[in-house]
């Protein structure tokens, strides 16, 4: 099936949104939202680490076709991805502090994170080839950064207004991801 | 103390509403109350497989590599539980869809290996893990109710209300997902903070 | 195992101990997913095989038996063994070991995600005479109608793919039409509130019935060797 790499880009990153619609990475889209800065930063190294781990899921999904060992899918997925995301960290702590003081600090934390996982599951029970993949990849990175930095931004109001003590904490964001969720519906057939 | 050590699972240390971990599956598989035990009962057995495993060989994993040995050990039971809920219904599966493999991220169970399986006996971690594979069952089984009932109309697809019902579409959407756990974490704080008023009601 | 024991041995690991346990870890799961992956193959392929029938005899009404086949330097013939993934093209047969119609897999850009259907074709005839979705992530309550909605099922009873007099394309494009303005038996129509699904499904049928329609008319007597 054809699609169209802009309707993969808008479909990862609106339509089907990671966090909105899929419920992926949730754990840090609760934890890390707290303020615009930090969750841009967050954003940023997610859509760095979906990339590394697309040419990783890429890469191991060709080669378990060689071998024909389909169920070897997940548990190479994960360690494979693991691992290479901790090397990347180690090469940019090396050649580049500045960027490791920025998105460092997030990288051990959303290695495991279910969104990273999830979009190698997906863009492989897709097909997608290889551009495909790493458009799906900035897409779904994009999507994420797009719904953390709004919630942050909606956060950063929430703490200053004053709300019943029953309702702080995370009952309270699950209603305002909620209203984001039925808001980001308002993109489906977009890309059609 | 060994029935507590099952019990702390069910409700005091819910995973689910106490803890707030495992989300992403909570949140997207639980669009119907049979998806929702589905997706609880695989987790619980991937939970009672991989502690029992866990405890078996604490004493043979070294600390340095314990976390990589650990994420082996899930990986292997998702990947075996992927395979039986294929082989007892492919529309299970499909319903279920990726989310299966995700339970591997599901931090529930990384956490119970880590905190209690490598540190105790086979009997006792199993119990825990039991009792946390319930907890977990039950705290989907809460929101895949309340969203399958709202929103289809059906519990676990039978007819709950007349045909003049008109469904709220609203609860099987993803928005639907936060609501209703939002609304459960509401109703615990609630009881939380009124026992607590209490409690101080008494000691004053 | 004591504990003074446990402690020494966790206190100074070697690597001796971490190859042991990560090999020896990594051994046994391989066991595990390899023994659990042979076991329930069959079972697996099986409920696959059954589900796909379901579906089959569904979009061909009255079929009973079917055969696969598939196209092979532009000729059609029996799949034998697994294939290597071409596209199939199942054929249906009623009790009397008469073709009841071929049903093949098609798919496309729905509301909210690709939408995977399964539709009959009567090749003899000319016509669609079932529609059946496989996979689709459309809203529940109005874009799933495509799946359930009776009125919109009527369209696949006969709708007309008859080819043009070369036999290379469709005399008429299979269009939406909204609800209830339906006059040509190649006109599809749609679901009120599920606009843009009908349309895609309108759009999945047309692609899929212009590129497949003239190969099922030409090779419609070979569809008919059980």
């Amino acid at each position: 099936m054809n699609e169209s790499l802009s309707y993969i880009f808008i479909n990862a990153c609106l339509v089907n949104n990671f966090v909105l619609a899929y419920f992926l990475g949730i754990c840090p889209f609760i934890g890390v939202s707290g303020n615009i800065g930090t969750a841009s930063r967050m954003g940023g190294a997610v859509m760095f680490v979906m990339l590394v781990s697309s040419i990783c899921a890429y890469g191991i999904h060709l080669m378990l076709e060689a071998i024909n060992a389909p169920f070897l899918q997940l548990i190479s997925f994960i360690v494979v991805i693991a691992s290479t995301v901790q090397l990347v960290e180690m090469i940019i702590k090396k050649f580049s502090p500045a960027l490791f003081r920025a998105l460092g600090i997030f990288l051990p934390l959303i290695t495991t994170n279910c969104a990273i996982l999830g979009l190698a599951l997906f863009q492989t029970a897709k097909g997608y080839n290889f551009i495909e993949s790493l458009v799906y990849a900035l897409g779904a990175g994009a999507g994420f950064t797009i719904a953390l930095v709004i919630m942050a931004g909606i956060r950063e109001d929430l703490d200053i207004a004053d709300t019943p003590k029953v309702v702080r904490g995370t009952a309270i964001i699950l209603m305002v991801a909620g209203i984001l969720s039925l808001t980001f519906m308002g993109f489906a057939g977009l890309g059609g | 103390m060994d029935t507590n050590t099952f019990i702390k699972g069910l409700w005091k240390d819910n995973p689910v509403f106490v803890q707030v971990l495992g989300m992403c599956p909570t949140l997207a598989v639980t669009n119907s109350a049979t998806n929702a035990m589905a997706m609880g009962l695989a987790t619980a057995f991937v939970l009672i497989m991989s502690s029992t495993l866990v405890s078996l060989l604490r004493n043979f994993i070294p600390k340095q590599v314990r976390i990589a040995t650990f994420i082996l050990i899930i990986a292997t039971f998702v990947t075996v539980a992927e395979y039986l809920i294929q082989a007892i219904s492919i529309d299970i599966h499909k319903a279920l869809g990726a989310f299966i493999a995700l339970i591997v991220v599901n931090c529930v169970i990384l956490g119970r290996a880590e905190a209690f399986a490598s540190k105790n006996s086979v009997g006792k971690s199993i119990l825990d893990a039991a009792g946390m594979g319930v907890g977990f069952t039950f705290a989907l089984l809460c929101l895949g109710a309340v969203r399958e009932i709202l929103g289809s109309g059906t519990f676990f697809e039978y007819q709950v209300f007349g045909h003049g019902y008109e469904p709220w579409v609203l609860m099987i959407l993803p928005g639907g997902g936060f609501f209703t756990l939002g609304a459960w974490l509401l109703l615990f704080n609630y009881m939380k903070e009124r026992k607590a008023a209490k409690m101080q009601e008494i000691s004053a | 195992m004591n504990q003074p024991e446990l402690e020494q041995m966790t206190a100074a690991p070697n690597s001796w101990h971490m190859i042991r346990a990560l090999a020896g870890i990594g051994l046994m799961c391989a066991l595990l997913i390899v023994s659990t992956y042979e076991l329930t193959f069959d079972i697996i392929k099986q409920n696959k095989a059954e589900v796909l029938e379901r579906a089959i005899f569904k979009v061909l009404p009255g079929a009973e038996s079917k055969a696969i086949f598939i196209v092979k330097d532009g000729q059609v013939e029996k799949l034998i063994g697994d294939g290597n993934g071409e596209t199939r093209y199942y054929a249906g047969f009623d009790a009397n070991d008469d073709l009841v119609g071929v049903a093949l897999e098609a798919g496309g850009q729905g509301f909210q995600d690709v939408i995977h259907i399964l539709l009959g074709f009567n090749p003899e005839k000319q016509i669609i005479i079932g529609m059946q979705v496989l996979e689709s992530k459309e809203t529940p309550g109005l874009g799933d109608k495509i799946e359930k909605d009776p009125a919109f099922q009527k369209n696949f009873e006969a709708l007309d793919v008859a080819l043009s007099d070369d036999g290379s394309s469709l005399k008429n494009e299979i269009v939406f039409k909204k609800n209830g303005t339906k006059s040509n038996p190649w006109e599809l129509d749609g679901i009120t509130g599920a606009t843009i699904s009908s349309k895609a499904i309108a759009a999945i049928l047309q692609a899929s019935a212009s590129q497949n329609m003239p190969v099922l008319y030409k090779n419609r007597e070979k569809f008919k060797q059980q």
